[in-house]
């Protein structure tokens, strides 16, 4: 049972594929709940690190440890006896309550290590782990970093980041389309505590669903591939309006393709006002020292609002 | 059933409502659930519909009717203070062509009633 929130109904096991503790692989996500990623496929994780899990039990990894979460079980039934009247009960609960209380929880945590939290949305193929890799590598001697990555399955981007030298945890999210606020705050569990960092959240790639789901971050990044449409701003308009700074990515291949940089802006700035936009290459460094100044910024004055008043 | 949206875990946080207000109250069966969805919000009527009955087999909220009424979308005018209303989250003002305009209904998602026995 989880500690933290007394769940018994998420299916979470554990996999860390390096470090002494490994425990090896984790077979044991249920499918009791036939509605909910029940689909059979059991098969999730296990061949492609499984030489990892063991290969270096017991050395050097100690705190740097990629643990993968599974998410993948529905509500618990509830059986109920006895008979009552009829009646109608006003409730008025928001439906998003629960994870944004989670979200709070998260918060909370991030203000009490002092962590700068981000979480990075687009849809997939925008090339948000090359560009986390980068700014890791660039930034880890500045700031103690840890990430958490979201995918439906497979722990290859935590492999990519863990390449690096930062603690990770992947979270598989099964069929689910996008991290919450509670899987976030199991992943928290399984990272080094550091006063000070920042943390990178990967977001299951998707410019729909991640839109509704507070994290209890500080910023919301969206990525924007100049390859994708100019026009993606206004198709997918809520996840645009929730974030905080656009990075239009992969500028490097603008000279290759019709994509109107002027006309995405206008987009962008249509549906939020208020976002900031860089151009970036993740591949060649251009545009990176304007992230690296951003990041520098928000969380020095996260940080300067963290101290005591007096 | 393969299902990835959103929509499932918001009809999965609806259950969870109606499960802990059991918790608290008796009955033995829930007749309907009326939940309030903003027309410029974050989910899709249909989407709930189509993933509520799977959601709910199993839990105390098996066999209810859903309900959804849809709340138009409205908002504020931050320049001419108009009360307006919205069909698009991101349109302008309709009265002054101000692009600021605050949403102020049209964004729910909420559980209203539930008619139980």
């Amino acid at each position: 049972m989880c500690t933290v929130c007394g769940c018994q109904n998420a299916a979470v096991s554990v996999d860390f594929v390096t470090g002494p503790q490994s425990p090896g692989h984790n077979h044991n996500h249920t499918h009791e709940q036939p509605h909910f990623g029940g689909s059979g496929d059991g098969e999730h994780n296990h061949g492609e690190h499984g030489h990892l899990a063991h290969g270096n039990a017991g050395h050097l990894h100690v705190e740097r440890a990629v643990g993968l979460i599974n998410f993948g079980g529905g509500l618990a039934g509830l059986e109920v006896a006895g008979l009552s009247q009829e009646r109608t009960i006003r409730i008025e609960r928001d439906i998003l309550s629960k994870n944004n209380s989670y979200a709070d929880i998260n918060r909370a945590r991030f203000n009490e290590t002092e962590t700068f939290a981000v979480n990075f949305v687009s849809s997939p193929g925008s090339g948000k782990t090359s560009l986390l890799v980068r700014t890791i590598t660039d930034l880890q001697t500045r700031w103690p970093i840890n990430v958490i990555e979201g995918d439906q399955q497979t722990s290859r981007d935590a492999e990519r980041i863990l390449a690096t030298g930062v603690a990770v945890v992947q979270i598989n999210t099964g069929k689910g389309c996008h991290l919450d606020a509670h899987m976030v705050g199991h992943a928290l569990d399984r990272l080094p505590q550091s006063k000070g960092g920042l943390l990178f959240i990967e977001n299951v790639g998707n410019l729909v669903c991640p839109a509704a789901f507070d994290l209890g971050e500080a910023n919301r990044v969206v990525l924007l591939s100049v390859t994708e449409g100019e026009d993606k701003p206004l198709k997918y308009p809520d996840m645009f309006a929730a974030s905080d700074l656009m990075l239009l990515n992969k500028c490097d291949l603008l000279r290759h393709l019709d994509f109107d940089v002027d006309a995405c802006i206008a987009a962008a700035l249509q549906v939020n006002p208020r976002i900031q936009i860089l151009s970036v290459s993740a591949r060649t460094g251009e545009g990176l020292a304007a992230i690296y100044a951003w990041i520098e910024g928000r969380a020095t004055a996260l940080a300067r609002s963290a101290e005591p008043s007096q | 059933m393969k299902l990835a949206m959103h929509e499932v875990s918001l009809i999965e946080s609806v259950v969870a409502i109606v499960v802990d207000e059991r918790r608290r109250q008796k009955f033995s069966r829930v007749r309907s659930i009326r939940l309030q969805v903003g027309a410029l919000g974050h989910a899709e009527p249909e989407a709930l519909r189509f993933c509520f009955e799977a959601v709910a087999s199993g839990t105390i909220a098996e066999g209810a009717k859903l309900m959804i009424e849809i709340i138009p979308g409205a908002g504020r005018c931050s320049n001419c203070l108009r009360h307006v209303p919205m069909s698009d989250r991101y349109a302008p003002c309709p009265c002054c062509g101000n692009p600021q305009v605050l949403l102020i209904e049209g964004g729910e998602l909420r559980v209203a009633e539930l008619e139980v026995e």
